[in-house]
């Protein structure tokens, strides 16, 4: 399946969905690199290194901030699933790709589209935008 | 023209400044830039060190504003540092935080309510302004044109004079597609401040997507009135503009703010709803006891200090009463004499800052008192507080007794 590149990159990493949008500040620790939101569903779930996938994000655009101090401190997601494109998350990692921080690839792509991916298996996002099962034994 | 520094040549801000703007024009799906003749920038509050880096980045690339521009609240009251509890790294962040954006030559006001010193766009003029009561004053109040920027943009939108074209950029975004019908609303009700931070809330949860029309707001509605219900709305939704007829520059008329198109919803606004709103801006239902008092979010303008100056006549406090405001209209009511007296009272006057979005309230969280809808909602997760929401002369009563004295009569018709 094949998302729309919002910001390009390639990266792997098990997959975690967020089933409620979310507002990155004062919803996620960059320190952490968790969900500190105890309304959340996914309440304490680690984000790093994830490729996560957010049905939308919510709240004050201060969010950026947030996501520009994830990838500072190295505990950002491997890549972004957006349900809805919106510049704010996105925006956040074009300002650590300015700064010199490790990007990370972030699409936009319709959720339903990735039912047939496993919570917790390894996903592959390439630079085109394409998002397939990674590892041994996967298949596209 | 630009200033080098050292390790960045001169220009390379506004370079990097034009990127962002531009990969943000992508993402909105704008299609050309619009020169703005204006910036507010929420940039200077310190979540972490990479928006100083961020900051220093564009001064050492000799970044300076192209267009008047006012800056938001830092996490730091520079006037009163003592207020804010801060380690020495946080402290020294924040401070490098703030300078940064004063180097690039933004007014140094630290006021979430910038519109209250001086910086007041004209109608129509095209703006990129940060803060979410802000976007929604400078929009419906004011009449200029923002769309809801936020950390970054805003500053490179203010760097480069420019600003994705889009949303409420333009005319056909900005009409209203909903009428709020509140004529039926009592004007003893309507004429108190009480009554807007409700409204606010309500509106920014039932209709915090779309644009609203206001119809039946008294001709007497203050702008203090329009701020706090602004800051709500925007607060409780991602409401950026909204109208009211006969008040603000956009709605002479309902047909006006309905862009002559009809409109395609009509909402009336019953006591019921406003009663769910105003009990949702208190978590601490039933409390008795009050721990602090916070006003000021919005920050606190010259009309509301003379207000609680008449209010706080004779009484002193017995828990800590927080008012939050900019530096600028601090001196004017000490200029006027109105800032000693309230002192003396009790008032710890914050500057520069406000309580929900650094360390400043006791550190043993309790139940804090407030008259603003914003502080009501972000009081409980940013603070740890549980709040009661009231009226500013239920604030002072309370504040007074240390117990919780509301007058809720006016709330049932």
């Amino acid at each position: 399946m094949k998302g729309r590149v919002l910001v390009p990159g390639r990266a792997s990493g098990p997959l975690l969905r967020l089933t409620h949008p979310i507002s990155f500040w004062g919803g996620v620790d960059p320190r952490k690199g968790e969900i500190v939101d105890p309304r959340h569903p996914q309440f304490g779930a680690a984000i790093a290194g994830t490729v996560l996938v957010v049905p939308s994000a919510v709240g004050s655009s201060s969010s950026s901030a947030i996501m520009l101090e994830l990838m500072r401190e190295e505990t950002a997601p491997a890549a972004i699933l957006m349900g809805k494109a919106d510049a704010i998350l996105a925006l956040g990692v074009v300002v650590g790709r300015e700064l010199g921080y490790e990007s990370l690839p972030v699409l936009e792509i319709a959720t339903g589209r990735l039912s047939g991916l496993d919570e917790g298996a390894n996903v592959l996002v390439e630079d085109g935008g394409e998002v397939r099962p990674d590892g041994p034994g996967a298949t596209g | 023209m630009l200033e080098g520094h050292s390790g960045a040549a001169p220009g390379d801000a506004t370079a990097m400044a034009m990127r962002i703007v531009v990969a943000a024009a992508e993402l909105l799906g704008a299609e050309r830039l619009v020169e703005i003749s204006s910036a507010h920038i929420d940039g200077c509050l310190h979540h972490g060190d990479g928006g100083v880096e961020f900051a220093e980045a564009l001064v050492r690339g000799g970044g300076q504003v192209a267009v008047p521009t006012t800056l938001n609240v830092g996490a730091l009251d520079l006037l009163h540092p003592e207020v804010v509890r801060a380690d020495a790294h946080k402290t020294s962040m924040a401070r490098r935080q703030m300078d940064a954006y004063v180097a690039m030559g933004a007014s140094p006001t630290f006021t979430c309510a910038p519109y209250q010193v001086g910086h007041e766009p004209e109608l129509g003029a095209q703006v990129a302004w940060g803060e979410s009561n802000a976007i929604a004053f400078v929009n419906s109040v004011l009449g200029a044109r923002t769309e809801r920027y936020g950390d970054f943009l805003d500053a490179c939108c203010a760097l480069t004079g420019r600003a994705p074209l889009h949303g409420l950029h333009l005319t056909e975004n900005r009409r209203a597609t909903v009428v709020v019908d509140a004529r039926a609303v009592p004007d003893q009700l309507k004429g108190r401040d009480v009554f807007y931070p409700v409204l606010g809330t309500w509106l920014g949860l039932e209709l915090g997507q779309e644009v609203a029309v206001i119809d039946g707001l008294p001709a007497s509605t203050t702008r203090d009135q329009l701020k706090a219900l602004g800051a709500a709305a925007a607060s409780t939704g991602a409401v950026a503009l909204f109208h009211a007829v006969g008040i603000t520059p956009e709605a002479t008329s309902l047909e006006e703010a309905l862009g002559n198109v009809p409109a395609g919803r009509r909402v009336k606004l019953e006591a019921a709803a406003l009663r769910s709103a105003l009990d949702r801006l208190s978590t601490a239902q039933g409390a008795e006891r009050v721990d602090a008092v916070a006003v000021g979010s919005p920050h606190f303008s010259e009309a509301e200090f003379e207000a609680l100056a008449r209010l706080a006549d004779g009484r002193r406090f017995t828990v800590p009463f927080y008012v939050c405001t900019a530096r600028d209209t601090l001196a004017s009511v000490e200029a006027k004499g109105l800032a000693a007296p309230l002192r003396e009272a009790g008032v710890e006057i914050v500057a520069d800052t406000c309580v929900v979005v650094t360390p400043i309230l006791p550190v043993e969280a309790g139940v804090l008192m407030t008259n603003s809808g914003k502080f009501a909602h972000y009081g409980p997760s940013n603070t740890g507080y549980d709040v009661v929401y009231g009226s500013l002369e239920d604030c002072v009563r309370s504040a007074e007794g240390g117990v919780v004295m509301r007058d809720e009569g006016m709330w049932s018709w």
